[in-house]
C-alpha cells in the first residue's frame, strides 16, 4: 500500500483532471485508470456562467480523494492565498504546491517553493512539493515539512519521460524512507513502468492520458503498467551489464573436446 | 461602489462581500474568495467590508494536472 500523509492507497497512478475532450470522456478515464486521487485546480468563476459548480459535481460523484493544485501561481503570496482557498473548497489540507518559475519549461521556483512550503506545513497543510530531483532542494522541503515529494519526471506535458534517469535515481537512493511521486512529463505507459521500476512509488498523469487519441483505453494501459513496475521493483531486477552472460547453461554442451 | 471581481470591473450595490456575490449571482455555489489577494474565509464574508478600487477574487473547482 501507498502511503501518503497517513492515507492508504492501493492505486500508485494519480491522475490530473484537465484537457480532456468531455467530461463523459474523463469520468470514463477516471474509472479505468483505478486512480484514488485526482488532480483539480481553482479558477475564476463567473456568477452567471458557474462553469465550475458542474465539474465539482462530476468529481464527487467519482468518490475519489481530491488532491487540489497551486497551478498558475508564480509567487509565494499567490501560491499561500490558493492553497489556503483550495482547503475551504475541497476541504482537505492536502495542496500539490506548484511555484512556477519559468515560463518555456514551466520548471518550479524552488526558492519561492520551499518559502511557500516553510508556510503551508507550518499552517497544518500536507503539501506535495512540485519540484526538480535537485536534492539539496529536497532536503529543504523535507527540513520545511514536507513528507512527500514530487519531481518532475520532465516539463509538464512533453511526454519526454524520465529526463535526467541519473538525477532520480540519486534522488531516489538518498531519500529511500520519503514517498516520491514523479509529477509532469510521463508520455507513455513504459515510462510510468520505469518510474516505478527504479523505486519511485507512484506517477501522477495527466495529459498523456488526457489527449491520448482514446484516454479510458490509455488510463488502463497505464495502469497495467504502473502494477507491473511496481511488480518488478518489489521482485528485484537484475543489475545490468556490459558483456553477454549465456543464459543456458555451458556444462554439458554438445560437440566440445 | 466600483470594485474589481476576476479582473474586471463591477458596479455594486452591497458593500459587504456575501451581499456582493449573492447580487452577482453566485448564491449557494461552491467558491473561495479573496480580497487583495489575501484569502477571506465564507464565514467571514458577511463581515468584510470591501472599499473601492478593491479587487474580489471569486474562485471555483476547475480540472487541473
Amino acid at each position: 500500500m501507498l502511503e501518503l500523509y497517513g492515507t492508504s492507497l492501493r492505486s500508485r497512478l494519480l491522475l490530473g483532471t484537465a484537457r480532456f475532450p468531455s467530461p463523459a470522456v474523463l469520468t470514463a478515464a477516471v474509472r479505468a485508470s483505478r486512480a484514488e486521487v485526482v488532480t483539480v485546480a481553482l479558477r475564476r468563476e463567473s456568477g452567471g456562467e458557474r462553469a465550475g459548480q458542474g465539474f465539482w459535481s462530476i468529481i464527487r460523484e467519482l468518490g475519489v480523494r481530491v488532491l487540489p493544485n497551486t497551478a498558475g501561481c508564480h509567487s509565494v503570496r499567490e501560491a499561500v492565498s490558493t492553497a489556503h482557498m483550495a482547503r475551504e473548497v475541497f476541504a482537505t489540507a492536502w495542496i500539490k504546491l506548484e511555484v512556477i518559475g519559468e515560463e518555456d519549461t514551466l520548471q518550479p521556483d524552488v526558492f519561492g517553493l520551499t518559502e511557500a512550503a516553510r508556510i503551508l506545513c507550518a499552517e497544518g497543510f500536507e503539501v506535495f512539493p512540485y519540484t526538480t530531483e535537485d536534492l539539496v532542494v529536497a532536503d529543504r522541503l523535507l527540513a520545511a515539512g514536507c513528507r512527500v515529494l514530487m519531481p518532475w519526471g520532465a516539463p509538464i506535458g512533453s511526454g519526454r519521460g524520465l529526463n535526467n534517469l541519473f538525477g532520480l535515481t540519486a534522488l531516489r537512493a538518498h531519500f529511500p524512507a520519503v514517498p516520491l511521486i514523479i509529477d509532469a512529463g510521463i508520455g507513455v505507459p513504459s515510462h510510468a513502468a520505469r518510474a516505478l521500476e527504479l523505486g519511485f512509488d507512484a506517477v501522477l498523469i495527466n495529459t498523456a492520458i488526457a489527449q491520448a487519441g482514446d484516454p479510458a483505453r490509455m488510463a488502463a494501459a497505464f495502469a497495467q503498467a504502473v502494477e507491473a513496475g511496481r511488480a518488478a521493483r518489489r521482485a528485484g531486477p537484475i543489475e545490468p551489464r556490459d558483456l553477454a552472460a549465456p543464459s543456458t547453461p555451458v556444462i554439458g554442451t554438445a560437440f566440445r573436446e | 461602489m466600483r470594485i474589481i471581481v476576476n479582473g474586471a470591473w463591477r458596479e455594486t450595490e452591497g458593500a459587504e462581500l456575501s451581499a456582493v456575490l449573492e447580487e452577482l449571482g453566485y448564491g449557494e455555489a461552491v467558491v473561495a474568495t479573496a480580497v487583495n489577494g489575501e484569502f477571506v474565509a465564507a464565514a467571514v464574508r458577511a463581515g468584510t467590508r470591501l472599499a473601492e478600487g478593491d479587487r474580489v477574487e471569486v474562485l471555483a473547482p476547475m480540472q487541473g494536472g
